[in-house]
């Protein structure tokens, strides 16, 4: 029975994950290539070599962390569209201590960092919790305007107070070598580093505390109805601004793996909109810690696979790459479609067109006489 | 029911033309795939692209130009974000078959040093950043020394007020390194023009922004460049690749002088530019390509500057009658001096050292 309830969660968004690429494949017939062949590179370009899946993995990492955060706030009813912001304060706060701190031991360092993530991206999206909590402005806009700021905000620290004198780029100094965290040479030279597993750690973290804590019940019970959360004793107010807090930090342990695993600094726009994929990467997995895990892979997978589309093909360019993960967003999201072939699916039952009816009552109350 | 129809039939036309459009487009396209060429060239952008009218626009069009006239095979990508580079590198490396690779933008030196050692035999160009490799070409402009003669044009064209007092001014894009070396050479060709002259001088230097989206923002920079010329300003030099066109407004509506960077910007506004600061990425990037096709390609740095026109000033139809003979005359008499070693530019990169 349980399983029966589970299997077309799991197979709604693989069925869609599906439509989505083969219409995307069409799009790029219809631009004079041949469907297979680009589907060859796209895979090529994810899984062909060990460099080219360690940086599906490197991409895949920030995708796990935002995913989560955007899931973790969903869950307490608020849209976490700030995670873009929170891991830039989280990546910065990471150099910050990197560089403040260069004679911490060895041992410490990294727990440091990772600390200074959590807290730097936890701030930030604690903000426009309070304010959503306490003044009842909407966090949409809120964690949005916040992500100016945070750009603007970690360009001037970056420019102004952090500076590595000797770059071109904006970008801070270096952070102290006890900082580093080690690459796996398995990977022959891809950035992919001990933060992949504390990404994976993260979602194990995310799932017991959204279902096995006192703590989690009472986030899922105000994102579900924040009335009845109210009546049954709980402080609505904060909660949000707990599970804000704890979806900023999550955004912020980006900074764990582009600060501490891959550049050694922070580079002013390292992040090519992970925060934003993120809220993709969360709801293709409806808001479950594991399944964002493979979620953040596929998306991770496209990203990479995409820039190796531009290099290889004549007609098709990056630009119909982005249509390829557009095309797959959106066929996720059109839950609306999934309702009518439900709807029809009981209709044609409820006529007695195909037999076994799970459960008439529901077909009953769907039933729609316009149709 | 009437507007559900009709909703219908414009739902559906607009499919059909849809499809239309896009099977035009893929025709297009088709017709003008790659055929047989020989030497095989790929061409790594900054992450501003090959349209942003400035630098990575150069470089596009010097390997155009190299697909035109050296009847050669182009391929260029676009990095989606700074950890891309490196990826895209080895890719093409990977498949032995590109006769060279070339970066753009001082963003790539990391990973052009770290990919240039992992395939000794893949050569590669840089422009604007320096590798040291025995199969990396870094190709890297004297910008200073161009910047000193349009400095020199400034403070021979603008005049004194009153109290003998001239200003220009200077307008960065990003602030970094590199186009403070434009204000060090623009600020001393003024300078050292003024003092020639017995006037006394003041620059007046505004930068736009700290990061790469100072390189599109002309509204800023007109803005900046309105507050200059209301101060006294007459004459302002920008270097902010797109961003240049705000500062042309702004010197059409104020009637007075700017001067353009890296292209041929004169044309734009005729009559209110007075030069332009043309660095030929374009030229570099060709000369390159022409080395590799008659097997002529060595490591190495090589800097243009003056005396190979790599960085100059302009002289057209656009501008002669904005630059007296006079001033002419006297700007090639400074860059003949430049040239042989008579008269050293500062240099804001040796300056910082």
């Amino acid at each position: 029975m349980r399983f029966k309830e589970k299997l077309p969660q799991i197979l709604k968004p693989l069925i869609s994950i599906m439509v989505g690429l083969s219409l995307g494949l069409l799009v790029t017939k219809i631009a004079g290539e041949d469907p297979w062949n680009v589907l060859e590179i796209l895979v090529r370009g994810a899984f062909g070599s060990r460099y080219d899946f360690g940086m599906t993995l490197f991409y895949t990492t920030p995708l796990i962390f935002t995913g989560l955060s955007v899931a973790f706030a969903f869950h307490s009813g608020l849209f976490n569209i700030g995670a873009e912001g929170q891991l830039a304060m989280g990546a910065l706060s990471v150099a910050a201590v990197g560089i403040l701190f260069p004679n911490a031991p060895g041992f410490l360092a990294p727990v440091l960092g990772v600390l200074a993530a959590v807290v730097g991206g936890g701030i930030w999206g604690a903000i426009p919790g309070w304010l959503r909590a306490r003044r009842g402005s909407h966090e949409v806009i809120n964690t949005i305007m916040l992500n100016f700021i945070a750009a603007g905000l970690t360009s001037w620290v970056t420019l102004y107070l952090l500076k590595n004198p000797d770059s071109q780029n904006p970008e801070t100094a270096a952070v102290a070598p006890s900082y580093l965290i080690r690459q796996f040479s398995f990977f022959d030279g891809a950035p992919v580093s001990m933060a992949f597993f504390v990404a994976l750690m993260a979602a194990f973290v995310v799932w017991f505390i959204l279902w096995k804590t006192v703590l989690g019940f009472e986030i899922r019970a105000v994102g579900q109805s924040e009335s009845a959360a109210r009546s049954a004793g709980i402080d609505a107010a904060k909660m949000r601004m707990l599970a804000m807090a704890i979806a900023g930090g999550l955004a912020g342990l980006v900074g764990v793996g582009e600060v501490m695993g891959n550049a050694d600094r922070f580079r002013v726009g390292f992040s090519p909109g992970y925060g934003f994929t993120g809220i993709a990467v969360a709801l293709l997995a409806r808001n479950r810690p594991f399944a964002i895990v493979a979620s953040a892979l596929l998306f991770g997978a496209l990203h990479k696979g995409a820039s190796e589309l531009d290099l290889e093909t004549e007609n098709v360019t990056r630009d119909l790459s982005l249509i390829l993960q557009a095309l797959v967003i959106l066929c996720v999201s059109a839950e609306g479609v999934w309702d009518l072939a439900g709807e029809r699916y009981k209709l044609l039952i409820k006529k007695k067109w195909i037999r076994s009816a799970p459960s008439p009552e529901l077909a009953e109350e769907h039933y729609s006489p316009k149709v | 029911m009437k507007t559900n129809s009709w909703l219908k039939w414009a739902s559906q036309m607009l499919l059909f033309s849809l499809i239309a459009v896009v099977t035009q487009i893929a025709f297009v396209q088709d017709s003008v795939a790659a055929q047989n060429q020989k030497m095989k060239i790929a061409l790594v952008l900054d992450k501003g692209g090959k349209d942003d009218k400035s630098f990575n626009s150069a470089a596009y069009q010097g390997v155009m130009r190299v697909k035109r006239e050296m009847n050669s095979f182009v391929k260029y990508v676009e990095a989606t974000d700074d950890n891309a580079f490196e990826a895209l590198l080895r890719a093409f490396s990977q498949k032995k078959t590109f006769d060279l690779v070339i970066s753009i933008g001082v963003s790539q030196v990391d990973s052009v040093k770290k990919v240039a050692a992992l395939f000794p035999d893949q050569k590669f160009a840089i422009v604007d950043g320096i590798v040291d490799a025995p199969n990396v070409r870094s190709l890297v402009f004297q910008e200073h020394e161009g910047s000193f003669l349009v400095g020199a044009i400034a403070g021979l064209t603008a005049s004194p007020d009153s109290s003998g007092l001239i200003k220009v001014g200077f307008i960065g894009g990003m602030d970094i390194p590199l186009i403070r070396r434009f204000e060090l050479g623009f600020a001393a060709g003024a300078e050292a023009e003024a003092k020639r002259n017995h006037h006394r001088i003041k620059v007046i230097s505004n930068y736009i922004g700290i990061t790469a989206d100072s390189w599109n923002n002309p509204a800023k920079a007109k803005e900046l460049a309105m507050a200059q010329y209301d101060s006294g300003v007459q004459v302002i030099f920008s270097a902010a690749g797109a961003s240049n066109s705000g500062l042309f407004d702004a010197a059409e509506e104020k009637k007075k002088f700017a001067i353009g960077v890296d292209s041929n910007q004169d044309w734009v506004k005729p009559g209110r530019i007075l030069t332009s600061m043309v660095k030929r990425v374009d030229e570099a990037v060709f000369q390159t390509c022409k080395d590799v096709s008659e097997a002529k390609f060595k490591g190495g740095a090589v800097h243009y500057g003056l005396a190979d026109q790599g960085v100059d000033y302009t002289l057209d139809e656009y501008n002669r009658s904005l630059l007296t003979p006079a001033v002419v005359a006297r700007v090639e008499e400074i860059k003949k001096e430049i040239i042989s070693g008579k008269l050293q530019v500062p240099d804001y990169y040796k300056k910082r050292k």
